[in-house]
């Protein structure tokens, strides 16, 4: 008895016939969603979505723009420091160069001035000897005719004749003696 | 019906039916428009207003609370329902999609709300009003874009078939496409919302005539069993809930592309 009661009064309200003031209210209902949801807030939604969409890609551009001067900055620091790099390099090996001219001349004169002295001191040696030569020369002759006056017992008193056999003697002397000496 | 009877023979217990769809007038004397689903009605669409307008109203470029969950919403809309199959015009439907899928969900969660206990498109002639419009905007549309004679060849002749075939192709995608679309369309949500909210209905009952109306040590583990299922399916509903919204926003976006685009 339930049962045909129960069917009774779905047979009386079919739940696939539609009342009709629903269809009304859900109409306006659904409108009115529809004019504020739809109508009002979704443009504004999308304007401002699409307006982040755009700040980031703006942020990103700039992110990108910023990294590239980075970049750029870095790039040309390194070019610097390479070309400081080569003009160091370049003044050491100047230096360097410099240097041993330095040293090839002082060493030079050095030498040359070596060269004096030894020059110098070898005229001064030429000269002493010159003149002990000079000296012995006219004492050879003192003692000569000294001895050859006390051995031989008579004066030579006459000057200019002991002198001439004196020099006569030394020139004799230096002829054979300088073939022998020199 | 073997379960119902015996179950109604053992102790009275009577399943519910389709009568629990039908609302008297709220209180004697009111016009009989005046029930529970119309009121659900009207305040789901008054809170999806709401909830919107404090969500949109003002939209920050950095969202904060509220604006958040909407723009959930919205992206979630544009990117699953209305991007896959309008492409570049889904901004410019967006906003009946939005407003469909919105009102539908809300409408469909009064069902597992406490003390409203409703889906509102459990009444079909909710469904009624959204499909029509989808399918009044959808001929609108393909007789606009593809002409009228060519948006009935486009649909009752897609290209690529054999001769023959379309003998039988052309009769059946014309009526599949003016009559049954629209139909299931609507019938889909509402069967859906119907069916969930009497299941609902008749493992709480069950669990309540069992328990408290009459407890017997026979009855009570059954009372329990409706009480556990009543629970289980409201967590199923909820998901259904949510399926069922997003399908039929989904399939409207559809219908649309659809007719914009002769693109068999």
């Amino acid at each position: 008895m339930t049962l045909a009661a129960k069917v009774l009064a779905a047979e009386a309200n079919n739940p696939l016939i539609p009342h009709d003031y629903e269809l009304v209210i859900g109409g306006l209902a659904f409108l009115l969603v529809f004019i504020v949801v739809g109508k009002i807030l979704t443009p504004r939604i999308q304007k401002t979505l699409a307006e982040r969409t755009e700040a980031i890609e703006g942020g990103l551009q700039k992110a990108e723009n910023a990294q590239a001067e980075a970049q750029a900055t870095l790039q040309q620091y390194r070019d610097q420091l390479a070309e400081a790099r080569q003009e160091a390099a370049r003044l050491r090996e100047e230096a360097r160069e410099q240097g041993a001219q330095i040293k090839a001349e002082l060493r030079e004169e050095a030498q040359a001035e070596a060269r004096r002295i030894v020059e110098a001191a070898h005229a001064q040696i030429e000269a002493d000897k010159a003149q002990a030569l000079a000296q012995l020369r006219s004492e050879i002759g003192r003692l000569s005719t000294d001895l050859a006056g006390r051995i031989v017992g008579e004066s030579l008193e006459d000057e200019a004749r002991q002198r001439r056999v004196v020099d006569r003697f030394l020139e004799e002397l230096e002829g054979s003696g300088t073939t022998a000496v020199r | 019906m073997t379960t119902l009877t015996l179950l109604a023979a053992d102790g009275e217990f009577q399943a519910p039916g389709p009568e629990i769809f039908d609302f008297p007038p709220l209180y004697s004397g009111a016009p009989v428009w005046l029930t529970k689903p119309v009121i659900l009605a009207v305040i789901g669409a008054l809170i999806i207003c709401v909830l919107a307008w404090t969500a949109f109203a003002k939209p920050k470029l950095v969202p904060r609370g509220i604006q958040n969950i909407g723009e959930y919403g919205y992206t979630f809309v544009r990117d699953q329902c209305a991007r896959p199959f309008l492409g570049k015009d889904a901004e410019r439907w967006m906003p009946l999609l939005l407003s469909l899928f919105l009102l539908i969900l809300l409408w469909n969660f009064f069902g597992v709300i406490p003390v409203l206990q409703i889906p509102v498109n459990s009444h079909i002639a909710y469904p009624i009003i959204f499909a029509v419009t989808v399918y009044v905007i959808k001929i609108y549309l393909g007789i606009k874009h593809q002409g009228g004679l060519g948006y009935f060849k486009n649909m009752m002749f897609p290209p690529g078939l054999p001769k023959p075939v379309y003998v039988l192709m052309a009769p059946l995608e014309l009526i599949s496409n003016l009559v049954l679309a629209p139909f299931t369309h609507a019938v889909r949500l509402f069967a859906n919302m119907f069916a969930g909210h009497l299941i609902l209905a008749f493992f709480a009952s069950v669990g309540f005539h069992f328990l408290f109306e009459q407890l017997t040590p026979l009855g009570a583990p059954l009372g329990l069993v409706g009480v556990v299922m009543t629970t289980i399916m409201t967590g199923f509903e909820i998901f259904i809930q949510f399926l069922q919204a997003f399908l039929f926003t989904m399939l409207a976006a559809m219908y649309i592309g659809g007719s914009l685009h002769a693109d068999h």
